[in-house]
C-alpha cells in the first residue's frame, strides 16, 4: 500500500505559493487532462498573462482578486508516494485559513520572494508552524530570475531567515533556490543549481508514524449503549494520541482516577484489533462498569500519567474578532474535554513577525501571547515537552475557535477565579441590620445548606422532600427546592449552553448564600455533582454552613423502609453540629 | 496503519464528534459510492449501528435502480430511512426533463430547494415504516443542526477549499470568504441560532480511495457502477438527463480500482459526466453556495 503524506505551502502574500503548487502539478504530469488548456483558453479571453496559480484559485472570488482567500486542497503522486498539497492563503486577512491548512500537514514549504526577501509573514508562518507542532520544512526561495539567478542573493536570505528560525528552534531540512513560473528546480533541475529540487525534498520527507514509543493517551470521546436489536455493550470510543494499548492491560481514567481492565476491542467487519496505536480510532469495553463522562482521559496503570489541574501556563495564538480579554468565560476544548475557561494573567504577547515582545492588557487578533488559564473543573493534559497532541487545546469565543494554544506549564492553585469572584462578592454585600444572633434566637436554631447528591436522582429528591417535611413540623424555617423548579426557573436560560451545569452549580450557591443568610435551613438535590461541585458550592455559601449528605451512603434501592432512619441520621448530625437544638432534653 | 486506515480513522473520529455535538444530526445519502461509503463509516463508528436518520433526496429523475437499492439496503440494515422531495415543481413540470427550465434551474430547485425544506421540516418528509415495508409521512418536523454530508475535496475546485465542519446560515448559504477555522482535530461544533452544520468526514478521500475501501470492506454498490456487457459504466451517478455513462469494461471493483490507478481514467475529472457542471464557469460553485452538496 502506497504512503500519503499531507504538505502545507506557506510564505509570504505574492511570494509564489500557488505557482509552486500549479508547477509541481503540471511537471509531474498530475493535473487533470484539458485543466491546463483550459484555464489558459480562460486568461486568453480575459486578457490576462496566464499564471499556474490560477490552476488552484478555484474560486470565482479568487480568480477575480488574484490571490489565495483559502487553502485548498491538491491530490498528486510521486513513484514514491501520495500527496496531498495544501495551498495555505499568504495575506494577514486569511490567517485563519492558513492555520486551518497548516493544521492537517505532516510537513511544510515556505516560499520566501528572492527579490522582497524576508518580510513579515515568512516570519509569522514560520512560527506558527513550530506552535502547530510541523517540524519539517523546506523553504524554497522563489523568483531566482529575478535576483539574475545569483546564488549570493540565495545565500543571503538563507542566512537571514535561517538565523530567525534558529531562535524559535526550527530546524529545516533544505534550502532550495527555484524559479517556479519558468520550472527551474521545482521538478526539474536547472543547469545554474546542484542541489536537490523541490520535489526531491518532498520526497525526502519522513512519514511520522506517530509517538508509538510515549506513554498511552486516549482522549475519551463518548461512551455508547446502543440497545437496538439486543446489543447491550457498553463501549467506550475515542481516537488514540500516543502510545500502545493491548487487551488485559490495567488502565486508569484522569481526572476521575477510576481503574479497570480492558476487556475487548470491539469493531463492526473485518478483524478485530488486538492492540491500538496512535492516530487509530477505537472502541473498548472494559471489565468493570464505568460511570464515565466524555473529556476523560485514558491511560495505562502504571505509566506515566497526564496532569490534572485547572490552572496551566500556555502559548496561545488568537484569532478571534474580538480580543481575548480577562475574567470572560470562554469554552476552552482541551483533548476530549470541554469546561469554562478564564484567561486570568498575561505574561508576554509577542509579534510573531517580528519576535519582540510587549505588555498588554488584552490578546488582539494574530497576536501570539503567553498567558495563564484557568478552568471551572481540573482536565488532564501533557506538557508540550513532554507529549505534543494532548498539549494542545482551543478557545471558542461567540461559536467560533478564537484561539489556539499549548501547554507549557501546569499551576497548582485552583479556583483564584471563584475565590476572586467571592472575596469581592463578601466586600460589597449589604449586611442585614438583623444580626445573625438575634435571628437564631428568635428562629430557635442556626442556618445551615444541606446539599443531597448520589447516583439516583429519585432518591435525591425523595430524601431533600422527607427532610424538610420533617424539620418543618418542628417548627423550624426550612425549605426545599427541586433541581426541576430550578431548571425551569432561575435555570431557564442557561439551558443547553456549553457551562449550563457549571452555572447551574453557580447559581444554587449564590442562591444558597441568600437563603442561609436569611436564617433558614436550605435544603437542594444535586444528583450526581461530583467533588469539584461540592467544592464550588461550599465556596459560594461561604461564610454560611453547608452539609452533604450522600444518598449512595445512607440509602440504597434495596433498603426503601430506611428512608427514615436516613432522615434521622441527618437531624442526629445537625443536632451534633448544634445547628438545631435537641429536643430530647 | 495503511492510507485507508487513517482515511477510515479520521473519518470515524469526525463522525463520532458529530454525533456528540449536534443533537438533532442526520446523514445525506445520495445512494452514490461515496454516500454509501460514508454510511459504511457510520457503522464503523457506531459499531454497526446508525443512531441518526439518512436523508434522501429524491429528483424522481434518478435512475430507478438506484431507489431500490436504497430501499433495500434501508430494510436490510435496519435504517432509519427518511427522503423528501420538492413535489410542487414536480408536479407543475418545472423540470430540465420536461423542457421548461434549464439544467442549473433543475438542479437548485429539485435538489438544493428540495433539500433546504426537507432539512428544516416545512415540507413533508417520507419515513421507512419497517413493519409495513413502505414510506408513512414522517411526524417529526424537527430541523436538523448538523447534516453529514459525502463531498470530497478532489472532486472539484469549490469542495477543495471546505472544511470538514461547515457553517451554513438559515437560508443554507455559504459564505466561503469567511470560514471559520479548524485547528489540530477541533473542529466547529459550535453553532449560532438559526444556523446548522455540514459535516464533510469524506473530505480527504480520493475516487480512487473510495474505490479501494469498497473492495477492502466489500461494500455493496449499486450495479450501474460496472460495465454489463455493453462496454459502458457509470463513474458518478445523479439524475438521468445529466448523467452520462463512460465507455469502461471495468465489470467489478477490483477492475475499477485498477483502472482509476492506472488506465484511462488517471487524468480524467470524475464529474466530466456530469452535465451542469459545464454551465456558466463556476456551475458547482454557484450551486454550493446556494446550498447544494
Amino acid at each position: 500500500m502506497r504512503d500519503q503524506l499531507n504538505v502545507v505551502m506557506v510564505g509570504h502574500v505574492d511570494h509564489g505559493k500557488s505557482t509552486v503548487i500549479g508547477r509541481l502539478l503540471a511537471d509531474t504530469h498530475s493535473l487533470p487532462e484539458g485543466k491546463l488548456a483550459s484555464v489558459k483558453e480562460f486568461c486568453r479571453r480575459n486578457a490576462r498573462p496566464f499564471e499556474y496559480a490560477f490552476l488552484l484559485d478555484a474560486l470565482k472570488e479568487e480568480q477575480a482578486q488574484g490571490i489565495t482567500i483559502d487553502a485548498a486542497r491538491c491530490f498528486f503522486k510521486t513513484s514514491n508516494r501520495d500527496y496531498i498539497l495544501i495551498d495555505a492563503p499568504g495575506h494577514v486577512e486569511f490567517l485563519k485559513n492558513m492555520i486551518t491548512g497548516a493544521s492537517r500537514a505532516d510537513a511544510a514549504v515556505l516560499v520566501i520572494d528572492a527579490q522582497e526577501g524576508v518580510q513579515e509573514n515568512s516570519r509569522r508562518h514560520g512560527y506558527l508552524l513550530s506552535l502547530l507542532g510541523i517540524r519539517q520544512l523546506v523553504v524554497v526561495v522563489n523568483k531566482m530570475d529575478l535576483a539574475g539567478r545569483r546564488l549570493d542573493a540565495f545565500e543571503k536570505i538563507k542566512r537571514e531567515y535561517g538565523a530567525f528560525l534558529q531562535q524559535i528552534g526550527v530546524h529545516p531540512k533544505a534550502y532550495v533556490p527555484a524559479c517556479a513560473r519558468d520550472g527551474e528546480n521545482i521538478a526539474v533541475r536547472a543547469d545554474w543549481y546542484v542541489g536537490p529540487t523541490v520535489l526531491e525534498c518532498l520526497d525526502a520527507f519522513d512519514k511520522d508514524a506517530g509517538p508509538f514509543q510515549a506513554s498511552f493517551r486516549m482522549p475519551v470521546q463518548d461512551i455508547y449503549k446502543f440497545t437496538a436489536a439486543g446489543d447491550d455493550r457498553r463501549i467506550i470510543a475515542g481516537t488514540v494520541q500516543s502510545g500502545i494499548l493491548r487487551c488485559g492491560d490495567e488502565v486508569t481514567f484522569f481526572p476521575s482516577n477510576k481503574t479497570s481492565r480492558v476487556k475487548t476491542f470491539e469493531h463492526f467487519n473485518g478483524q478485530a484489533p488486538v492492540e491500538a496505536g496512535p492516530s487509530q480510532a477505537v472502541g473498548l469495553t472494559f471489565e468493570d462498569e464505568l460511570y464515565l463522562r466524555p473529556g476523560e482521559m485514558l491511560c495505562k496503570t502504571g505509566e506515566p500519567g497526564p496532569h490534572v489541574a485547572s490552572r496551566f501556563r500556555a502559548n496561545l495564538f488568537w484569532l478571534g474578532r474580538s480580543p481575548l480579554i480577562f475574567h470572560k468565560r470562554y469554552k476552552i476544548k482541551i483533548n476530549s474535554a470541554q469546561a469554562v475557561a478564564e484567561m486570568t494573567e498575561i505574561r508576554q504577547v509577542l509579534d510573531a513577525a517580528v519576535l519582540s515582545s510587549t505588555k498588554k492588557t488584552c490578546v488582539d487578533r494574530h497576536d501570539v501571547a503567553e498567558c495563564v488559564f484557568e478552568t471551572a473543573k481540573p482536565v488532564a493534559f501533557d506538557l508540550t515537552s513532554e507529549l505534543e497532541t494532548t498539549a494542545r487545546f482551543v478557545i471558542v469565543d461567540q461559536f467560533e475557535i478564537a484561539g489556539a494554544g499549548i501547554i507549557l506549564e501546569s499551576l497548582p492553585g485552583r479556583h483564584v477565579a471563584l475565590g476572586d469572584h467571592i472575596s469581592h462578592r463578601e466586600r460589597e454585600w449589604e449586611g442585614s441590620v438583623i444580626s445573625r444572633v438575634s435571628r437564631e434566637a428568635q428562629y430557635h436554631h442556626k442556618s445551615k445548606f444541606i446539599a443531597i447528591t448520589g447516583s439516583s436522582d429519585p432518591l435525591c429528591r425523595i430524601l431533600g422532600s422527607a427532610l424538610e417535611k420533617t424539620l418543618f413540623a418542628r417548627d423550624f424555617k426550612t425549605y426545599y427546592l427541586g433541581p426541576a423548579s430550578l431548571k425551569s426557573g432561575l435555570d431557564a436560560d442557561v439551558e443547553s449552553s456549553f457551562d449550563e451545569w457549571d452555572e447551574t452549580i453557580r447559581r444554587l450557591g449564590e442562591l444558597a448564600r441568600i437563603i442561609t443568610d436569611s436564617g433558614q435551613i436550605f435544603i437542594s438535590a444535586i444528583p450526581n455533582a461530583d467533588l469539584d461541585d461540592i467544592a464550588a458550592l461550599k465556596a459560594l455559601n461561604a461564610p454560611n454552613e453547608i452539609m452533604v449528605v450522600n444518598t449512595d451512603d445512607l440509602l440504597n434501592d434495596q433498603n426503601v423502609p430506611s428512608l427514615e432512619s436516613a432522615v434521622r441520621t441527618i437531624c442526629d448530625q445537625l443536632i451534633k453540629e448544634t445547628i438545631i437544638p435537641d429536643y430530647s432534653i | 496503519m495503511d492510507h485507508l486506515e487513517k482515511l477510515e480513522s479520521k473519518s470515524v473520529h469526525i463522525l463520532r464528534e458529530a454525533y456528540r455535538e449536534f443533537k438533532s444530526l442526520c446523514m445525506l445519502w445520495s445512494i452514490g459510492k461515496d454516500s454509501t461509503v460514508l454510511l459504511w463509516l457510520a457503522r464503523k463508528a457506531f459499531f454497526g449501528h446508525v443512531p441518526f436518520p439518512l436523508v434522501h433526496i429524491d429528483t424522481h429523475c434518478k435512475i430507478p435502480e438506484m431507489i431500490q437499492y436504497r430501499d433495500q439496503l434501508a430494510l436490510e440494515w435496519r435504517l432509519n430511512m427518511i427522503y423528501g422531495e420538492n413535489a410542487e415543481a414536480i408536479q407543475q413540470k418545472r423540470t430540465f426533463p420536461d423542457g421548461t427550465v434549464d439544467r442549473l434551474t433543475c438542479c437548485r430547485s429539485l435538489k438544493s430547494e428540495a433539500l433546504r425544506h426537507t432539512l428544516s421540516g416545512e415540507w413533508p418528509r417520507y419515513r421507512m415504516e419497517h413493519a409495513l415495508k413502505k414510506y408513512v409521512p414522517d411526524e417529526s418536523r424537527e430541523s436538523y443542526t448538523g447534516v453529514i454530508v459525502g463531498v470530497r475535496a478532489d472532486e472539484e475546485g469549490s469542495r477543495s477549499k471546505e472544511r470538514y465542519f461547515s457553517r451554513r446560515d438559515k437560508d443554507s448559504e455559504w459564505d466561503i470568504a469567511e470560514q471559520p477555522p479548524e485547528v489540530w482535530t477541533y473542529y466547529k461544533t459550535d453553532f449560532a441560532p438559526g444556523t446548522h452544520v455540514r459535516v464533510h468526514p469524506l473530505l480527504d478521500w480520493t475516487e480512487l480511495n473510495i474505490w479501494e475501501y469498497i473492495e477492502r470492506e466489500t461494500i455493496p454498490v449499486v450495479p450501474l457502477y460496472f460495465n454489463q456487457g455493453n462496454g459502458r459504466r457509470y463513474r458518478s451517478l445523479g439524475c438521468w438527463p445529466c448523467t452520462n455513462p463512460v465507455e469502461s469494461d471495468a465489470r467489478n471493483v477490483a477492475e475499477i480500482v485498477a483502472e482509476l490507478r492506472t488506465g484511462k481514467f488517471v487524468r480524467i475529472a470524475e464529474r466530466a459526466g456530469r452535465a451542469q457542471d459545464q454551465e456558466d464557469g463556476g456551475g458547482l460553485e454557484t450551486l454550493r453556495r446556494d446550498g447544494y452538496m
